[in-house]
């Protein structure tokens, strides 16, 4: 079991989320995350996926989405050098004036946005990978992480998509 | 001109080259039933039951495919249903051509848009409830859309890997009016780009891999019969040398009076079958799914083999089995650009690995009996057709005891003359769609072979026959019993008989009838002969009961979550053969004793 970032390129549609999740609860395959939104070509949405399994069962469940007529694209980014993002709001505790500067100072350190303050708590928002996030939750929990919520993982691969040669390009340049 | 909605689904019906339709009417599809009679094009079979649809255009798009035609041009069944419990009661038919690949075109109407989502009288999401088991499925909620969508609907289930489509319409847009522009020759499916040709690379490793087998087998699937491929894999086996074997829905895809034909596999196949994958250092699957009936333990499936696996469908490939070779195609296609990549001077003689199997064969017969048993055997009965019939009619049989008798004791040669419900498993399935599988050939004798558990599921479709004078042939095996799950509570819980006893049925024949079919019983073998060639003589529907011994079990069987290789073979009858051959006598056909 590993876990595998799927992007899929999907036509916007009533049915389209529908009939993905479908294939994923069939086959009783867990998602992580999942976050969908536009893209710039009209009508196409951009779903990018979080799941944990065995690169087989991610074959498999890759195989199944391309089944589905409005699926265009679907890619295994998990290989790929990519960039991966996530944004979270943490409400967290903080009764007193000592731990209320901790919080912004540990906040600070991963460059986290303070985006509200009330009297027992304050509300961070941050934005980087999923590690990232987790590390800093693990950070804020003694003081009391009072509410949280994550969009999931949106991904995408560095350079340009696609041809072999523009990622051979990219490597150059990167290396 | 403006047609409405209604108006504009038949007239994209007609122009599909639809001729028959199954269905009943109900509240929201009147509008559609209303105009009907303005497209006399579309003959409109009346059903009793909406599960009963969508089997009758299963069978008719099964029977009708055993004429080869470019994809685009495949026979679709198409039936229609009314919202709510209409619809619901199609999802069987649905799921069992979605299982089996059948192309298949359902229409339901649902309660108008203005009506949508509030739990109205007849109300069911039912698109919502079909995506699963469906290709593809459409909730039209504008008119203009209709000529788009069915002919996307026709495009889908027809190519590609067939499939079942639905098409869900809100009553309101069925009277809608819009102006038709014609119906469009094209589609916009950016996202269906169905792989036809195989990639040579893939076919060359495949040709390399044939030229060194010592031991290979083929296993052809419905893929075949789909692809319409049957001359192209005759011709292929012959070059190679290569012994055929089929699946369950392959039967008839390769014909068994061929000298290299080995009848089917997997669960209740053949002894010889199951052991010639088991031993073989080579299997080629073609156009098959790799399904746990047929392959048995996936683990334990031909363990010295290599295997190439040709689908159309990449998903299916590597799914269940390993792959050594895939190959994504057409089945016709790559049969054709494989067979000239062979170079018969490379290959390997076969002569003693076919010797090898000619030899389990003859150790493990089929199941015979004399013709003077005390009991009548279900085998006897299929014998007896296949003797009456000489092999030329089109058997469908439904799911169970007599599936597997019907598939191991009739000699099949042309393409879709085995037609059963292989997938899903679906019992009641043999009468519908016999019935459409009749009306798709008029030119054959249909033989349904059923089941007295099966029979009562579906058979208020007898009124069908009746009424249309369908000239369909039943054979009803009675003995009183779901026998196969009886045979599996006997061998698998210890002969804990539950709640499978169906003593006290209905007396068959006063039922046959009350729908005024004329029937026979039959409890003697020595009555068979007479009364099939009765039946068959009768120019129209007949009902044979046949009451079989209640307690026989189907062998050969690969119990489930064991391998091909520890297939049981039929050991109480061990010695048939020889009792069989001493009073039958020499076979009256061409001696091929399967």
């Amino acid at each position: 079991m590993s876990k595998h970032t799927l992007v899929a390129t999907v036509e916007e549609g009533p049915a389209t989320l529908n009939r993905v999740l479908s294939l994923f609860r069939q086959r009783s395959f867990a998602i992580e995350s999942l976050s969908i939104g536009r893209t710039n070509e009209t009508g196409i949405m951009r779903l990018t996926m979080v799941v944990d399994g065995a690169r087989s069962a991610v074959e498999q469940v890759t195989k199944q989405l391309y089944k589905v007529v409005e699926v265009r694209k679907v890619s295994d980014l998990t290989d790929d050098a990519r960039v991966e993002r996530e944004l979270a709001l943490i409400k967290v505790s903080c009764k007193a004036a000592p731990q209320r500067a901790e919080v912004m100072q540990i906040a600070d350190i991963y460059r986290a946005r303070i985006v509200d303050v009330a009297s027992g708590s304050l509300m961070i928002e941050v934005t980087g990978p999923t590690v990232k996030v987790d590390s800093l939750l693990d950070l804020f929990r003694p003081y009391g992480v009072k509410e949280l919520v994550r969009t999931g993982v949106v991904a995408m691969s560095r350079g340009q998509a696609g041809s072999r040669s523009e990622k051979a390009d990219r490597l150059k340049l990167v290396g | 001109m403006r047609l409405n909605g209604a108006r504009a689904i038949c007239q994209s019906l007609v122009e599909e080259g639809v001729s028959t339709i199954f269905g009943l009417p109900g509240g929201a599809i009147m509008p559609l039933y209303d105009v009907l009679p303005e497209f006399p094009r579309l003959k409109h079979i009346l059903v009793r039951h909406e599960q009963c649809a969508g089997h009758m255009a299963d069978g008719y798009a099964r029977a009708a495919a055993a004429t080869r035609r470019p994809q685009e041009q495949r026979t679709v069944g198409v039936c229609f249903g009314t919202s709510g419990p209409g619809a619901t009661n199609l999802v069987t038919g649905i799921c069992n051509a979605h299982m089996d690949s059948v192309p298949l075109v359902a229409i339901t109407a649902n309660v108008p848009n203005s009506m949508i989502g509030t739990d109205a009288f007849q109300e069911a999401d039912i698109t919502g409830i079909t995506i699963p088991i469906t290709k593809q499925n459409y909730f039209v909620r504008n008119g203009k859309d209709l000529p788009r969508v069915i002919r996307e609907a026709f495009h889908l289930a027809r190519t590609g890997r067939p499939g079942p489509v639905h098409v869900d319409v809100p009553k309101d847009v069925l009277l809608t009016e819009h102006e038709w522009t014609g119906y469009p020759s094209t589609v916009d499916l950016p996202g269906y780009q169905p792989t036809l040709e195989p990639n040579m690379r893939q076919v060359k490793e495949a040709a390399r891999l044939i030229e060194r087998a010592q031991r290979p087998v083929i296993i052809a699937g419905q893929g075949v019969l789909l692809s319409g491929a049957w001359d192209e894999l005759r011709s292929f086996a012959e070059k190679t040398r290569i012994p055929v074997m089929t699946t369950l829905l392959g039967i008839s895809g390769f014909p068994e009076n061929h000298p290299l034909s080995l009848g089917f596999l997997g669960m209740h196949g053949w002894v010889h079958c199951n052991y010639a994958v088991h031993n073989s250092d080579l299997v080629i699957s073609i156009g098959m799914r790799m399904d746990d009936r047929a392959c048995g333990k996936f683990a334990g499936f031909a363990p010295q083999a290599k295997i190439v696996h040709v689908d159309i469908d990449p998903a299916e490939i590597g799914k269940n089995v390993r792959v050594d070779v895939p190959i994504v195609g057409d089945v016709a296609r790559v049969l054709g650009k494989l067979e000239p990549e062979v170079d018969p001077a490379a290959l390997q003689n076969h002569e003693a690995w076919l010797e090898q199997i000619r030899g389990w064969r003859e150790q493990y017969p089929p199941k015979c009996y004399p013709s003077d048993t005390a009991e009548l055997y279900q085998p006897q009965v299929i014998q007896a057709i296949d003797r009456a019939t000489r092999g030329e009619a089109i058997i469908v049989a439904d799911v169970g005891q007599h599936q597997m008798f019907a598939a191991q004791h009739y000699q099949y040669t042309a393409p879709y003359t085995y037609i059963t419900s292989g997938g899903l498993g679906t019992m009641g399935y043999s009468l519908p769609a016999a019935i459409g599988a009749q009306m798709a050939r008029p030119d054959k004798q249909v033989w349904c072979v059923v089941g007295d558990g099966c029979f009562q599921m579906t058979l208020q479709e007898l009124a069908v026959i009746a009424v249309h004078r369908v000239p369909v042939k039943i054979a009803l095996l009675n003995n009183e019993y779901l026998g196969m799950v009886r045979q599996q509570q006997q061998v698998q819980y210890r002969g804990n008989i539950v709640e499978v006893d169906l003593a006290g049925g209905p007396d068959y024949i006063k039922l046959a009838q009350a729908y005024g079919v004329p029937a026979w019983r039959v409890s003697e073998a020595s009555q068979l002969d007479d009364t099939v060639g009765a039946a068959m003589a009768y120019p129209g529907p007949a009902i044979i009961e046949f009451r079989v011994a209640r307690t026989e079990d189907v062998y050969p069987w690969v119990l489930g979550g064991t391998s091909l290789g520890e297939v049981l073979p039929d050991t109480p009858y061990e010695g048939a053969r020889e009792r069989a051959l001493a009073s039958a006598g020499p076979s009256p056909r061409d001696g091929s004793d399967r």
